[in-house]
């Protein structure tokens, strides 16, 4: 294997390895990244003591002084040699959320500014988006918090080079051809072009984590008045239905 | 529950934390728990209780606090100004009337008996950032999500205000007025860092200028991440802004592109798109956490054979903190008021004066 090459071993920190699979966002990547870290859950080796996934990369943390770093890079080479990892098949139980969305200028400052990156004027870039039927390639940043994707070519555009000092909750933000639907009010280098009611971390709740990798997501335009009307309800009037 | 631990007022930054969550890390909640872990352990090993029970952590600013019960406690990470007002006692215990006892000033980085009805005043930090208010038995609040940790970024938890009633654990230990050697972790100095997934992306002469740069803690800092203020141009990689987001660890070094390097800390994000430079290793967090503003941090690079013998030797100072605990011995020109001292060590029970 060399260094270029895909499924790529890494360490993080001193206590992690991180199984990649491309070195940017795809598909095939982001399947095989949810495949691989189930059959490690699966196999269930010790020292493991956490794993998760990322967009394109499986994880596990171990105890540093424990197996070591070298016996998991060796059952993860054999691991991996199994089997075409990209071509596996998506988590059973996929949801379909319809979720409203105030667009523009009053609730998400930054559409317009979005819209110019993206080569589109205001409206058009609230007909592409709303279109883009979306799939939640990972959960991560804050808690519940999906990241979607893949939007169309044009949604290619970097983060920006200096964070806003905080949006909130439940803010829609893009960048690089991704939404980011926010779970807390943070700060962020992504930009804000549209703003929901949907409450994607739910402590005290049964089910605290609502979203799911291979979930999927239309972000449907309603009026500002609209919105106001759902601050109250957690799912924010979305809607969900199981994929077939 | 055992008790209650009262609060009379707080500092703007209290809360209650333990080792903080795993397992919750795919969901996007990142482990949390206390700044300075070795600060559990410290206080852990003075009250002779396991290193999973939940404190109080205070960022920069402590309180006044009163105990429904005798109390044990323990004062560790960065050090505070502290003081015990014994209440009268006609009003707790119902013996012959005695006036209270004034300002009674505690040693940190050692136990204390605090006797019910009695008042603990913990004022700013004399040196680092966190102190930590250690109770036997533990702060007994709910678990959420596997622990008693507040993850103030996440919305799990809050500050701790005036007039919170904290419960109590059981305390099956005994025994105060006993101390542990100082630490030199509270005014930053150098930091050992490996190499991180994107150190790669970085040019040789940045990565060289970033190990002998002397960092200053910026004043903005706060469980997520401390910002780093180094005195020339800033780090970059060119397409820094389109790297695909990632897995962050605590410790990780971001790069924002503004090119100010950010230590990311216990509620740090669990995913991020800016590169990581490098990553500190989890036995020199502590002195991360605890430089104060404007005190200078530097990086270097180990392998990670050396940093492994690291964290090897850390496990090996932790397990040898217990033996290391020494009874409290002051100069008697030092002590205020000698009946206080008497209390606040153990000797006595605190109502047979």
């Amino acid at each position: 294997m060399t260094d270029d090459a895909f499924p790529r071993i890494r360490s993080v920190g001193t206590d992690g390895l991180l199984v990649s699979f491309a070195d940017r966002l795809s598909e095939p990547a982001n399947r095989a990244a949810l495949a691989l870290r189930a059959a490690v859950d699966r196999a269930g080796w010790s020292g493991v003591e956490e794993t998760s996934t990322s967009l394109v990369s499986a994880y596990l943390r171990f105890d540093p002084l424990g197996p070591g770093a070298e016996n998991l890079r060796a059952r993860l080479e054999s691991l991996l040699a199994e089997r075409d990892w990209t071509t596996a098949d998506l988590p059973d139980g996929r949801r379909f959320f319809r979720i409203p969305t105030v667009y523009g200028p009053d609730r998400a400052p930054q559409l317009a500014e979005a819209a110019e990156l993206a080569g589109m004027s205001v409206q058009q870039a609230i007909d592409s988006i709303a279109a883009a039927r979306v799939r939640v390639t990972t959960i991560g940043f804050a808690p519940g918090q999906p990241y979607l994707g893949e939007l169309p070519e044009q949604w290619d555009i970097p983060r920006q080079s200096a964070l806003t000092a905080t949006v909130p909750m439940g803010a829609l933000v893009v960048a690089i051809r991704q939404l980011v639907l926010f779970s807390v009010t943070t700060p962020t280098g992504w930009r804000h072009i549209g703003q929901t009611a949907f409450r994607l971390f739910r402590p005290d709740s049964e089910t605290p984590f609502v979203l799911r990798p291979g979930d999927e997501a239309q972000f449907v335009p309603v009026a500002p008045g609209e919105l106001a009307n759902m601050d109250d309800d957690p799912d924010g009037g979305a809607t969900s239905e199981v994929i077939r | 529950m055992s008790g209650v631990l009262i609060v009379h007022s707080a500092g703007p930054g209290v809360t209650v934390q333990d080792r903080g969550r795993s397992g919750t890390l795919a969901f996007g909640l990142s482990r949390g728990g206390a700044m300075d872990r070795l600060a559990l352990a410290e206080g852990a090993a003075l009250l002779g209780q396991p290193g999973t029970l939940a404190t109080l952590e205070l960022a920069g600013m402590g309180g006044r606090f009163e105990a429904s019960r005798d109390l044990r406690i323990a004062l560790t990470g960065a050090p505070m100004r502290a003081s015990l007002t014994l209440a009268p006692q006609g009003a707790v215990h119902g013996n012959a009337p005695q006036g209270a006892v004034q300002g009674g000033r505690l040693v940190w980085g050692a136990s204390h008996l605090l006797p019910a009805g009695a008042t603990l005043d913990i004022g700013p930090v004399t040196a680092g950032a966190y102190g930590y208010l250690h109770v036997g038995g533990g702060i007994d609040v709910p678990q959420v999500l596997g622990a008693r940790s507040a993850h103030l970024a996440a919305g799990l938890g809050r500050v701790i205000k005036a007039g919170d009633r904290l419960p109590l654990g059981k305390d099956a230990g005994q025994g105060t007025g006993l101390a542990l050697p100082p630490s030199d972790r509270f005014g930053g100095g150098v930091v050992r860092v490996v190499a991180s997934l994107q150190t790669g992306l970085f040019p040789q002469d940045q990565l060289d200028r970033f190990a002998r740069t002397e960092f200053r803690r910026d004043t903005r800092a706060n469980r997520m991440g401390v910002r780093l203020d180094g005195a020339g141009e800033g780090f970059a990689v060119s397409g820094g802004l389109s790297v695909v987001s990632e897995l962050i660890v605590p410790g990780d070094i971001q790069v924002t592109g503004d090119g100010a390097p950010f230590v990311l800390m216990a509620e740090s994000q669990t995913t991020g798109g800016y590169p990581r430079i490098a990553t500190v290793l989890p036995c020199d967090l502590p002195r991360v956490a605890q430089a104060p503003a404007g005190a200078v941090l530097e990086f270097r690079f180990v392998t990670m054979a050396e940093a492994l013998e690291a964290e090897r030797r850390h496990r090996n100072d932790i397990s040898a903190l217990a033996g290391q605990i020494q009874p409290l011995v002051r100069d008697p020109h030092d002590i205020r008021d000698l009946l206080a001292y008497q209390l606040i060590s153990g000797v006595t029970a605190g109502n047979d004066l």
